[in-house]
């Protein structure tokens, strides 16, 4: 009953904010409904199971299936997280660890900086200045050095054209960087100095304190730092939709067009003009939309979990 | 103090509702396609110099045009692709065409300069099959004796995005090929059997630039500003023409535009003897109840018609021929709109 006997301008600030946060939960209802609603007549049509397996993106025939996407999704993500996470790791250690002091600060500028870039300049500069060195330059590189191993080089078969998906995974993890390494800087900071020192005294070398102590002590922070990183390269669109060819086939090779479920959107959603097109590509953001939830609910239940072991 | 400019801010702010009001009532409001953006932009600004009406064009694309004129949420759709007949009477609506575009073919080869290549709508068939591989073939060589052709690997580029350029493109070679029409058909994304997608005109046009011996296609406009080699194509006539204003009109003026049908066509394969056969007019969907609003656009598009062309060809779109102007003129005064 504390609530009723605060002042009217106390009371009315409370609701503003309740009603702000409440909003938000609102909205994301309202958007699941939509994209549910949306998407029943493609639901309808092509089942659940059937939809996911089914590699058919075919506009004129009217069939279509989400496997191709839902690859393309997958494996630029990973992709992405596998270039990222040791840079960005990488770059959090020099900041707090081994980097003199008036490095620190433009530096870390130099990276809050790239988080700041719109990700449509990654995608016209992907588009326009990475993709042909890569064709050029990167590619034929690795063909003629990795592309020659047995199993691995099965991965760079192909004519080199620049437009891919490692090229795509390369902008993505560029992008990703800064997400992870502020984190990972975050929470190593976190350590306490004594702690630090103590291993110091005991004569640790620099390589020995971040291993044996500053990562224990961060490996949550860290793993959260990576979780955002996976969010934001799961949805990101702008980015990936100029460089990776919105090819709905199955990718033989690192050096292939794909798709992923937002490059499709991107490309197709303005001119999708039959209803059961529309309603596909719905269909294929209501996935998007799970995916991302799922993601983020696992890496929390598993944070919490290891939040409370750490506790003990 | 705090207080007093408070209320001075609301108040101008109200202001300028109001003001924002009134300027409403003479706002014509349009949505849809965004090839011809530009133009109706263009034609816009100069409408509102010379009578004070404004009109705002939401470049959202053509399904989203065709959407929003059905749910009756703006005055006019614009849509690259004309609708057919039955779901015009379906869903109530009338249809006109308002400027012509084009597809242009654009290669990447050694020595060969804008023009120079000859190709017929079987051939190209065939390379965006995937059947004919090299510059070298002998069906390319048959077409341009003289040409020296490298033996070279030919990399086809086409669009990635949905867009009325593939849809042009796409009708165009299931008009000419039977075996494009069976295998992939026609629409505003298809399944392509080979090639590389760029995103946008832009994207196709880079890679071309890019690849040496490639061949894509993109919008006729994109293609003369930035300079690409274009290609001569056979017509229907069996003539080779060159993608240029005249070649585009002519093909306007020999497709059969019929009031009857809502000016229903595909001016694809256009029967005329210098008509370029990969041409195709974009159009305004009124609602047919919407009187007042029809009113008010098709004044809009009658003063276009009058004086805008030569904005249009500075823009590189191809204003209508007046004979066609004259029927949509007829088909307005038929629903008492004009």
């Amino acid at each position: 009953m504390k609530f009723f006997r605060r002042n009217p301008i106390d009371l009315l600030f409370s609701a503003i904010t309740g009603i702000a946060s409440v909003s938000v939960v609102v909205l994301i209802i309202g958007i699941f409904i939509a994209l549910i609603r949306e998407s029943l007549p493609a639901i309808d049509r092509f089942g659940v199971i059937n939809f996911i397996l089914t590699v058919d993106w075919d506009p004129v025939a009217e069939v279509f299936g989400a496997l191709s996407t839902l690859l393309g999704t997958a494996i630029t993500t990973a992709l992405s997280l596998a270039f990222a996470i040791p840079i960005a790791i990488g770059i959090a250690i020099f900041v707090t660890e081994i980097s003199p002091n008036f490095l620190k600060g433009p530096i870390g500028t130099a990276i809050e900086l790239l988080a700041a870039i719109p990700s449509i300049i990654y995608g016209m500069w992907g588009l326009f200045t990475l993709a042909p060195i890569m064709e050029e330059y990167i590619e034929p590189f690795l063909q003629s050095t990795i592309g020659k191993l047995p199993l691995i080089g099965l991965l760079f078969q192909g004519t080199p054209m620049g437009i891919d998906l490692l090229t795509a995974s390369l902008i993505l993890s560029i992008m990703i960087i800064p997400f992870t390494a502020s984190v990972a800087r975050d929470s190593f900071k976190l350590t306490p100095p004594i702690v630090k020192e103590s291993a110091y005294a005991v004569g640790a070398t620099k390589w020995e304190v971040v291993k044996d102590v500053v990562l224990p002590y961060s490996k949550l922070g860290v793993f959260g730092g990576v979780v955002l990183s996976l969010g934001r390269a799961i949805g990101e669109t702008m980015a990936v939709a100029f460089v990776l060819g919105n090819n709905h086939e199955i990718p033989r090779s690192l050096f292939d067009a794909a798709a992923t479920i937002t490059v499709s959107l991107a490309n197709e959603f303005t001119e999708a003009d039959t209803d059961i097109y529309l309603s596909s590509l719905y269909y294929l953001a209501l996935i998007l939309f799970v995916l991302s939830f799922i993601t983020l609910a696992t890496a929390k239940f598993f944070l919490l979990k290891a939040e409370k072991r750490y506790h003990r | 103090m705090v207080k007093r400019a408070t209320i001075g801010i609301f108040s101008v702010l109200f202001l300028l509702l109001m003001v924002l009001g009134v300027f409403a009532a003479e706002t014509i409001n349009g949505a849809g396609a965004t090839f011809p953006y530009p133009v109706y932009a263009a034609w816009a600004w100069q409408y509102k110099k010379e009578t004070g009406i404004r009109l705002n064009y939401q470049s959202i694309g053509s399904g989203g045009g065709v959407r929003q004129i059905i749910n009756r949420t703006v005055d006019f759709g614009a849509s690259d692709a004309p609708v057919k007949p039955e779901d015009l009477e379906k869903h109530k609506l009338y249809q006109f065409p308002a400027v012509i575009g084009g597809v242009v073919p654009v290669v990447n080869i050694k020595g060969v300069k804008p023009g120079q290549l000859r190709l017929d709508g079987i051939t190209m068939c065939d390379i965006f099959l995937g059947k004919i591989t090299s510059w070298s073939d002998k069906r390319i060589k048959d077409l341009n004796p003289g040409l020296k052709l490298p033996d070279k690997k030919i990399t086809v580029v086409r669009r990635s995005d949905g867009s009325g350029t593939t849809a042009i493109f796409t009708t165009y070679l299931s008009e000419v090929c039977p075996e494009w029409k069976n295998k992939v058909g026609a629409g505003k994304a298809v399944r392509w059997p080979t090639g590389i997608g760029g995103k946008g005109n832009e994207g196709v046009a880079n890679y071309v630039k890019r690849k040496k011996y490639s061949i894509g296609y993109v919008e006729f406009a994109y293609a003369k500003q930035n300079r690409l080699t274009y290609i001569k194509l056979k017509n229907r006539a069996g003539r080779f023409v060159e993608p240029n204003f005249s070649s585009f009109q002519a093909a306007a003026a020999s497709g059969d535009f019929d009031p009857e049908k809502h000016f229903y066509l595909w001016l694809t394969n256009a029967p005329g003897d210098n008509a370029w056969p990969i041409s195709g007019a974009t159009f305004i969907l009124l609602a047919s109840e919407q009187k007042e609003s029809n009113i008010k656009t098709v004044r809009f598009f009658d003063w276009a018609f009058s004086n805008g062309d030569e904005i249009a060809k500075k823009l590189v779109y191809v204003p209508l021929p007046e004979s066609l102007k004259e029927k949509i003129r007829g088909y307005w005064k038929q629903r008492g709109i004009y």
